[in-house]
């Protein structure tokens, strides 16, 4: 038998991957695919924990939640061209301007 | 014509702003008519006021007025009020006729200065600043005045600012009087808290009401915190040390300022508060003992001095510690008695030396001088008239003033007070002729060039010299025994207890002396002939004498040519040691801990700082893994909390 | 035959998940990335939420990625990209920190940190009416106002990315 655990683990696991990603990762976009990746770990616990407390809540956050991973995934990408154009890279280690 | 009282101070004001602001713009002449214009304006409202003080009933003589309420902070109270009674009547009769004859004396004397816009700026200042001081109705007001004449001194004092030893002795005289300053305005505060008023009126009538008893101890520290003041501003020991430096300042300055009215604003202070100071019979010893010191300290150095302007400086304190032996055995009267006289002729005599200068092209060494007699006659006949007044020969103002107040340290003092008050005579008798000698007689001892040039004043300094004379021939009257104006004058102000104490000391003076006021007389004068007598002796007919005696006593002779050594003594125990705790406190404690700890914590957030820098490494990931830690402590938090 | 299918999804999109993060090819990545949303999907289905489910691969698979996918063409990345690591050093944390991430989390999951109020969309009723039904009725009647806001999201991230990418501005 398949218990909410079972999902919610699942979902940890996921999004820890996304974390690590996130952090060892140097390309941008592969950055970004990381997080597309935590989203949607979280997505899960969502319709897991609306699955098992017969409710209907968890599944219309995920759909906001794709709403904002998409308006973010527009604009982000919009970005990393932008900056591409200027600096020639997408290498996150490169844009370390966040000093000044 | 008492309401009239605030235009007093209202032109010297005026004359302050114009020349102050516009003087440099004006004509030489402009500025000259529009200083004594407004003192001379000034002069006629006093002699109104004085006047219409005169109208009234002896015992109403006490005006009021309050031209608008000055602090009100909770209880206390302070209004911008002047008063008019016998005593600021006379003050500002002095103030402004002295200074008036000073002002016309300086448009000859300073005429070919630069600054002499500014000089009249400065002395229409200090006039206005005198009368505030005299006028004012409470201590506060009293305490500013006080203050602006400090300032005016130091101005005027350090008016040839370029001359180093000028600005020097302006900043001695400011900070000298800093400290009896200091001792003033603690009284007030004192008189604030025992009286919960600081208004003449309010606060004298506690005091005679009995609201303290006699000889309490509020009223001894205030009035000796009072008196503090008193030896600062009108040079007694122990801070008289910036009066002889004083006269490095323009002569009619010296004359006006240091010798006849801004030093006897302690004189005045403590005549004004003459019932707190009966009430405290502690202080008044203090007093009269001071007084005596100073007068005959200040006379005996003034027997060697060869600086004319230094001898006189001396005699002033001396004559000063005259008063307020008078003050300190309760004769009042004869205090201010004095202190009237006493700037008659020492103006009189300041002002014959600024011209004996003026006639030597700047020369103020005695030694240099002799002979003058034949050449500025006007001056020397002035000059002789001060000298015999101060020497105290009748009829002469000085005269009957010291009489006065001879006979009643001992009518009222004790025996050690008036055998002080006799030998001060003899001294001042002696070292005043010694002056008149050595500088108006005998055979010439300036050079060729300095004797081409001797020229007797203009009419506009000899003009003040003549009335000077003619008052401190004639101002002796105004006391004399038996039919004294000026004491029945004074009488409200002193009280009926001052009125009462004259009466019964004249009685016990006629008891201790065994015979009458006269005996008195005639001893002083004696005394004042026999010092007179030595300095003709010793100047005129043998003038090797005082080499052969200098050298005989020669401890005595620089002793006192060194003035004590004070200067010294208080240069090594004040000044020295205290820029020896000056350099510590700077080395060790400014530097070392105050700095060190600014420094220390600066340095500590910088340490701090460079830590935490590397933290800032400019990326993201990096960033973003604090984030995530965060976001962990954040979760254990939360559970936690569960 | 429900679990079955669950160890299988689950184990596609963990292992799609790990190649994503240590795939070099940028191109690679998004396909793992990809093969993880779908095998996520089927579990949205195992749920009974198709209609997320079909969003899902709609919206994620198709739209997002495809634009993951042209830019990673447009900007003509080679593998040679990621030569440069300014911080190495944080490799290993990084690691240590996924695990306490994930070791935290279990914790919380053991501590029934997670329990929740019975709703009343039972399996049952949801069969009878319709997964997609009630999603549209909820849209447009409780969550109205959001639904609306998340239509200006999308039009201000629109406009947000026309600007970003134009060249002139």
């Amino acid at each position: 038998m398949i218990t909410l655990t079972h999902y919610l683990v699942l979902s940890a696991i996921l999004f820890t991957l996304g974390v690590i990603g996130v952090l060892i990762r140097r390309n941008a976009i592969i950055i970004f695919m990381c997080i597309e990746l935590m989203l949607n770990a979280v997505n899960i616990s969502f319709v897991a924990c609306a699955h098992y407390l017969n409710s209907m809540q968890g599944q219309l956050f995920v759909f906001f939640t794709m709403t904002v991973a998409a308006a973010e995934a527009a604009v982000g990408l919009a970005i990393i061209v932008a900056v591409f154009r200027n600096k020639e890279t997408v290498n996150i280690d490169d844009i370390n301007i966040m000093k000044w | 014509m008492l309401n009239l009282v605030a235009l007093i101070l209202l032109f010297p004001l005026i004359g302050t702003v114009i020349n102050g602001l516009a003087g440099k713009r004006l004509k030489k002449e402009t500025v000259g008519y529009i200083a004594c214009g407004a003192i001379g304006l000034s002069f006629l409202v006093s002699i109104l006021v004085f006047c219409g003080l005169l109208l009234l009933p002896p015992q109403e003589r006490l005006f009021e007025k309050e031209l608008f309420s000055w602090i009100e902070s909770g209880s206390f109270k302070a209004a911008a009020g002047l008063q008019v009674d016998p005593l600021s009547g006379i003050m500002i009769l002095i103030v402004t006729g002295v200074g008036l004859l000073i002002h016309i004396y300086s448009t000859g004397y300073m005429h070919e200065d630069k600054g002499y816009h500014r000089y009249f700026c400065y002395l229409n200042l200090f006039t206005f600043s005198m009368l505030l001081l005299v006028l004012g109705n409470n201590f506060l007001l009293m305490f500013i005045g006080w203050e602006a004449v400090g300032l005016c001194s130091y101005l005027l004092i350090g008016f040839w600012y370029n001359k180093k030893s000028a600005s020097n002795a302006a900043k001695k005289a400011f900070i000298v009087n800093r400290v009896g300053d200091f001792g003033f305005i603690l009284g007030i505060m004192l008189i604030f808290l025992s009286f919960r008023s600081i208004d003449f009126t309010e606060v004298f009538h506690a005091a005679s009401q009995g609201t303290f008893a006699v000889g309490s101890f509020a009223l001894t520290l205030i009035t000796l915190l009072l008196f503090m003041g008193a030896t600062g501003k009108s040079a007694q020991i122990p801070l008289y040390t910036w009066l002889p430096d004083a006269m490095e300042g323009p002569t009619p300055v010296s004359a006006l300022i240091h010798a006849a009215t801004m030093v006897t604003a302690g004189v005045y202070m403590i005549a004004r508060c003459n019932i707190l100071y009966m009430l405290s019979p502690f202080t008044m010893t203090i007093v009269a003992s001071i007084g005596a010191v100073t007068a005959l300290f200040a006379a005996s150095i003034g027997l060697v001095q060869n600086d004319i302007k230094r001898v006189l400086a001396y005699s002033t304190i001396s004559q000063l510690g005259y008063m307020f032996l008078a003050c300190g055995v309760g004769a009042f009267t004869a205090g201010i008695f004095h202190l009237m006289t006493h700037a008659f002729f020492k103006a009189l005599l300041f002002l014959g030396s600024g011209s004996v200068i003026h006639a030597m092209s700047g020369e103020q060494d005695m030694r240099k001088m002799g002979g003058l007699r034949r050449h500025i006659p006007i001056t020397y006949k002035t000059f002789l008239i001060g000298t015999i007044a101060i020497a105290g020969i009748p009829p002469f103002a000085g005269f009957f003033s010291k009489d006065e107040i001879v006979l009643e340290s001992l009518a009222r003092g004790n025996f050690f007070y008036w055998s002080i008050a006799i030998v001060t005579s003899l001294f001042t008798a002696f070292y005043m002729f010694r002056l008149l000698f050595i500088t108006f007689h005998g055979k010439s001892r300036a050079d060729h060039h300095v004797m081409e040039h001797l020229h007797e004043s203009p009419k506009s300094m000899t003009f003040p010299l003549m009335v000077l004379a003619g008052l401190s021939s004639l101002g002796g009257f105004l006391g004399i025994p038996g039919a004294n104006i000026m004491s029945h004058f004074l009488a409200p102000v002193f009280g009926e207890q001052g009125h009462h104490t004259e009466i019964s000391g004249r009685e016990a003076g006629v008891h201790h002396s065994e015979g009458h006021p006269y005996l008195m007389m005639i001893i002083s004068t004696a005394i004042a002939i026999l010092g007179i007598f030595i300095a003709y002796h010793l100047y005129v007919k043998k003038p090797e004498l005082p080499k052969i005696l200098a050298e005989r006593f020669r401890f005595i002779y620089k002793l006192l040519l060194n003035k004590y050594y004070v200067d010294e003594m208080y240069d090594i125990l004040f000044v020295k040691s205290l820029k020896k705790i000056s350099v510590m406190l700077w080395k060790h404690v400014d530097t070392q801990i105050i700095d060190g700890s600014v420094n220390g914590v600066a340095r500590l957030i910088g340490r701090f700082g460079d830590i935490l820098r590397f933290l800032q490494t400019g990326y993201v990931r990096n960033y973003a893994f604090y984030i995530v830690l965060g976001c962990i402590f954040v979760i254990v938090l939360t559970a936690l909390g569960k | 035959m429900e679990a079955y299918i669950f160890y299988i999804m689950a184990a596609v999109s963990v292992t799609a998940a790990v190649y994503l993060i240590f795939e070099k090819n940028p191109v690679y990545s998004a396909l793992y990335l990809i093969l993880t949303l779908v095998s996520i999907a089927a579990l949205y289905i195992l749920l009974e939420a198709q209609f997320i489910a079909a969003v899902q691969i709609i919206v994620y698979a198709g739209a997002i990625m495809v634009l993951f996918l042209f830019v990673i063409m447009l900007l003509s990345l080679n593998i040679k990209e990621e030569l440069k690591d300014a911080i190495p050093f944080q490799k290993i944390p990084a690691l240590f920190m996924g695990i306490l991430l994930f070791s935290v989390l279990c914790i919380i999951l053991k501590s029934k940190f997670v329990q929740g109020k019975q709703g009343e969309y039972t399996s049952a009723y949801v069969a009878s009416v319709g997964n997609t039904k009630l999603i549209g009725n909820l849209l447009f009647t409780d969550y109205l106002l959001p639904f609306e806001i998340t239509s200006i999201l999308l039009f201000v991230a629109a406009i947000g990315a026309i600007m970003l990418a134009k060249r002139k501005l």
